[in-house]
């Protein structure tokens, strides 16, 4: 045991050379190899990496919760000096959800649906620290309190469905303190959440931590996200740490070509698709029974040195530095590798010809009826309400251009879609595609040339294929569907032409689609989607389910193609930064309603509408040299049945006027040319706010 | 181009795959046996029966009797009528192997086709379909078999009738449900966006992709079908009298149970083992298959 005089400054947790392996029926499956990594107490530690490279393995090795066919086969994790792997069951189960806490991706999941908040949350003190159900019960109050929770008395007693997703993970965060934990893990706790939402969640992680003095490790493949929590990071890949340091460190110097390759990947706000595009790194992540000898990251490096990176293991290197934490990178090439000049870039290319105007949405409605039966509705003869999805909506989009719609969920962005498409159709407005009208005509009553020159691409990668149909099959049936070719011999012809030009093997034709990883999907996706040589692709997140490396490959994939094709891209995003990167116009949406539209750049700079501002600051940017102005929203989105009178951001607004805001519905004001803001607030006010994000001078410059 | 027609069908291969993968589940391995022993017995009925199941040797005799005449051992006695009992559990596999499985399949196609309209179209088909479904449920299946059996006689094409009025309403449930949550996957999206007709969703969108727990149930609702086939045998709803038939065996040997045990506890343990088989079977099914 430690001497309690020095507890302060001993070290929370120790993991020292930790491997752990999974059972399967294919034999062992190495998931986490020769992990280090010590966290002192209020310390925050950020694990990045792409999906399968370990990272929530380690958290659950932590916690020595492995599942059955789970194991730690080497190497130790020492908990406040404790030997975690000498611990009983009966010791380990009093040290999870008290001494050691964990907040999981889905709030909904990690709670109890059929118990109230407040059962659940006076359970931790109750078992853990024996506490009697008042002393609980004033515990928890005052810890849904510190996690700002409006009315914690009515939260006590709601029922998890009851809240929003936001309050609900802050009630799982409430949870995970209430334990008072030396250590706590956030697997993405802010994944499945809105950005804006996000933005109140990270702020307050980071609060309670320096306030508790918590250790945190925080696990995330948000990069941008990291650099808001995190003091150090390690960044890892294909179950190796390839890289550790301070956070300014690795973004400023960085020695791993791996992690030179993520910091490639993310679109920056100086980022341009047509100066510099992204690099996407190519090939993809080993499985994990199939790593190559020598370096993991080899076959996709292109610093790759056969007889150097390809033959033993590559330890962990240490680089000397002045000052900090130790800089440690997996490298066997890592001193010939210059990070000032590595950072990859794609070369120029010119920007699109945009054309006359293909789609033209004019006051577009959507509402979906809700039928109320209950006694009161009959009363008062409100039997029927709306769904308010898309209230007047303009917008048009002409050739070879990008429109990005973009706004958190339930704002309405993908209902557009369904009515463009034809899997609804509009109660209102109408929607030119070519000179025809659409608006109200379903997908099975357009003729196949509509069809064909009207394509989407939807976002869950694993959702978008028929499992049980082989690739080339439904590449085919498209074809065929579009009349593009009717012969056998032609169709197949076209089918692997496209996959070529979704850069897919030709052998991918006969697979299925669970062979396919999902990025590989999502090619597929495009390659079905542009089949029929269309004219504009709306296309639904088509990269937000996608991991930061092949959502590059992927976007730069779609614009190639737009180019080539002179095709409109509908850009349906939540995520600001991929649509500053794609887009040349953006629509923002709020609840129904278009909040602001223009090009790009007027979008992204000052006069903004309010919640453009709010929107803008709340997405992560991984970035150290930016700086940004800090806006958290109050609140949560009004529900859609019963939206606010007038301007539907006022309930949330930090730049509310008064009563008009409440009461009148904004019209839009122009600046300059097309820009439009529906906001009360007079145009010149507007202009004379700061931007909110402005890149730091550099000290040495 | 590399020429993909001569590389094997997926489709061979993952049967393949999902048979070899059943290896490793002990239980399924022991059903597959059962069922596929019995399977052996009625393809290979007239080579294994000792005597025609039709035949008078010798009544009540116990099993192991020596029979004179023919110089042969009754290794499981004789019937009342005294019929030799192996023979015409021998042949009574055949009637069970046969009804068995065409009641299943008629069933399941009439509850696929009722399933997939209602779960895919909702609104008033379902509603419809919903309620006719439910109605039929709501009886006790026996007084729907009798109703069914005695309105129309008994013969093996209505017991097939009978089973598939009573079981289609069930199996619309499942294919309903399964239906319910795959119209809205992005591929079914996909291709209404490109036109395809509802049919063509139906059949190719949603149907391949729900086999996993149709076959599972399928394999369940065989167990059930045979029980159910050897309740309606012990009803004298089954088989005209001669044929063999095991469940009509039990009815036979009821009243004499106590004195002449073999004569009724043979042909159960005929169904009960087969039914078991069938049973293992779905187990060692869905234990492969969750596994990963």
């Amino acid at each position: 045991m430690n001497d309690p005089k020095d507890n302060h400054t001993a070290p929370v947790l120790e993991i020292e050379n930790l491997c752990v392996s999974y059972f399967a029926r294919s034999g062992e499956i190495p998931a986490v190899i020769d992990f280090s990594l010590s966290l002192a107490p209020g310390e925050s530690v950020g694990l990045v990496g792409e999906s399968g490279c370990g990272k929530s393995t380690v958290a659950m090795a932590i916690m020595r919760y492995l599942g059955n066919n789970g194991d730690i086969v080497d190497g130790s994790v020492r908990f406040q000096g404790r030997d975690m792997a000498a611990l009983s069951e009966a010791e380990l189960r009093g040290l999870r959800g008290s001494k050691i806490a964990m907040v999981y991706q889905e709030p909904m999941a990690a709670l109890n649906p059929s118990l109230t908040i407040g059962d659940q949350l006076t359970e931790v003190p109750i078992t853990h620290a024996s506490a009697n159900p008042t002393e609980a019960r004033d515990k928890a109050l005052n810890m849904l309190r510190d996690v700002n929770l409006p009315d914690p008395e009515r939260v006590m007693d709601a029922y998890p469905h009851q809240i929003s997703g936001g309050q609900q993970q802050r009630v799982v965060i409430a949870m995970a303190l209430l334990g008072e934990p030396a250590l706590l893990l956030l697997d993405e706790p802010t994944t499945a959440l809105d950005v804006t939402v996000e933005a109140g969640i990270v702020e307050l992680i980071a609060e309670l931590s320096r306030k508790y003095g918590t250790a945190l490790l925080y696990i995330s493949h948000n990069l941008g996200l990291m650099l808001e929590v995190c003091d150090r990071i390690g960044v890892m890949y294909s179950g190796e740490i390839v890289e550790s340091g301070d956070m300014d460190t690795i973004f400023s110097q960085p020695r791993h070509p791996y992690t030179l390759g993520l910091l490639g990947c993310i679109p920056l706000p100086h980022s341009d698709k047509n100066a510099r595009p992204l690099t996407a790194i190519p090939g993809q992540l080993p499985l994990p029974h199939e790593r190559p000898d020598g370096c993991n990251f080899g076959p996709r490096c292109g610093s790759f040195a056969a007889g150097k990176c390809g033959v033993d293991a590559i330890p962990l290197a240490v680089v000397p530095q002045e000052a900090g934490s130790p800089h440690h990178v997996r490298c066997a090439r890592w001193n010939e590798i210059d990070p000032a000049t590595s950072l990859p870039a794609g070369d120029y290319r010119p920007p699109n010809e945009v054309g006359d105007t293909v789609l033209e949405v004019d006051g577009l409605q959507k509402y979906y009826t809700v039928r109320d039966s209950s006694l009161r509705a009959f009363v008062t003869g409100k039997t029927v309400r709306y769904v308010k999805a898309n209230e007047d909506l303009t917008f048009n989009a002409r050739e070879g251009e990008t429109v990005a719609i973009v706004g958190e969920s339930g704002c309405g962005k993908s209902t557009i879609a369904r009515v463009l498409m034809g899997l609804e159709t509009a109660t209102g407005g109408e929607v030119r595609f070519q000179d025809a009208s659409i608006g109200d005509v379903t997908a099975q009553e357009r003729s196949p040339d509509q069809l064909g020159a009207l394509q989407m691409v939807f976002q869950n990668p694993n959702d978008t294929l028929n499992p049980s149909l082989s690739i080339g099959a439904q590449i085919g049936r498209v074809i065929r569907k579009f009349g593009v070719e009717r012969d056998a011999d032609r169709v197949r012809e076209r089918m692997l032409k496209l996959l070529d030009m979704v850069k897919l093997p030709l052998e991918f034709a006969s697979r299925r689609p669970r062979q396919l990883s999902g990025g590989q999907k999502q090619r597929v996706a495009i390659a079905r989607a542009f089949a029929g040589n269309p004219a504009a692709v709306v296309a639904d997140e088509p990269i937000s389910a996608l991991d930061v490396s092949v959502a590059a490959a992927v976007s730069e994939l779609i614009m190639d193609i737009q180019r080539d094709n002179k095709t409109t891209l509908i850009f349906i995003s939540h995520d600001l930064g991929a649509v500053r990167y794609l887009a040349d116009r953006v629509v923002v949406m709020y609840l129904g309603r278009i909040m602001e539209q223009g090009t790009t750049d007027e979008v992204f700079s000052p006069p903004y509408h309010p919640y453009t501002e709010a929107l803008l600051s709340a997405v992560p940017i991984a970035d150290p040299t930016v700086e940004k102005r800090r806006i958290v929203l109050e609140g949560d989105l009004p529900s859609v049945l019963n939206p606010p009178k007038g301007c539907p951001f006022s309930t949330r607004c930090p730049r509310r006027l008064g009563d008009i805001c409440d009461n009148e519905l904004p019209a839009f004001r122009i600046h300059g040319d097309g820009h439009a803001i529906a906001c009360h607030i007079p145009m010149d006010e507007l202009e004379a706010v700061a931007p909110v994000i402005a890149v730091k001078e550099h000290a040495a410059e | 181009m590399t020429d993909i027609s001569k590389a094997p069908t997926p489709s061979a291969l993952s049967a393949l795959r999902s048979i070899a993968i059943l290896r490793e589940s002990w239980i399924g391995m022991i059903g597959t046996g059962l069922i596929l022993f019995w399977v052996f017995v009625a393809l290979f009925a007239p080579l294994l029966a000792p005597h025609d199941p039709l035949a008078i040797l010798q009544p009540f005799a116990k099993p192991g009797t020596f029979h004179v005449k023919s110089g042969t051992t009754l290794w499981l006695g004789t019937d009342n009528l005294g019929r030799d009992i192996l023979s015409r559990v021998i042949w009574g596999a055949r009637t069970v192997l046969i009804y068995a499985p065409l009641a299943t399949v008629c069933a399941y196609a009439v509850g696929i086709i009722m399933g997939l309209a209602a779960g895919y179209h909702r609104g008033w088909w379902d509603t419809v379909l919903s309620r006719i479904g439910d109605i039929i449920l709501s009886f006790p299946v026996l007084v729907l078999y009798i109703i069914v059996i005695a309105t129309f006689g008994a013969s093996g094409f209505n017991i097939v009738i009978a089973i598939t009025f009573a079981s289609a309403p069930g199996i619309m449930r499942i294919v309903r449900g399964l239906a319910l949550d795959l119209r809205n996957r992005d591929y079914v999206a996909a291709s209404q966006t490109r036109g395809e007709t509802s049919f063509y969703i139906m059949v190719v969108e949603i149907l391949p992709n729900a086999r996993g727990p149709l076959i599972v149930d399928a394999c369940v609702r065989l167990g059930y079908v045979i029980i159910t086939i050897g309740v309606l045998g012990f009803l004298g709803l089954g088989l005209p009298p001669p044929k063999p038939d095991w469940g009509g065996m039990v009815n036979e040997a009821r009243g004499m149970a106590m004195i002449f045990p073999h004569m009724t506890i043979i042909p159960c343990v005929a169904i009960s083992s087969l039914v078991l088989g069938f049973n293992l079977l779905a187990d060692g099914l869905r234990e492969v298959s969750l596994r990963d």
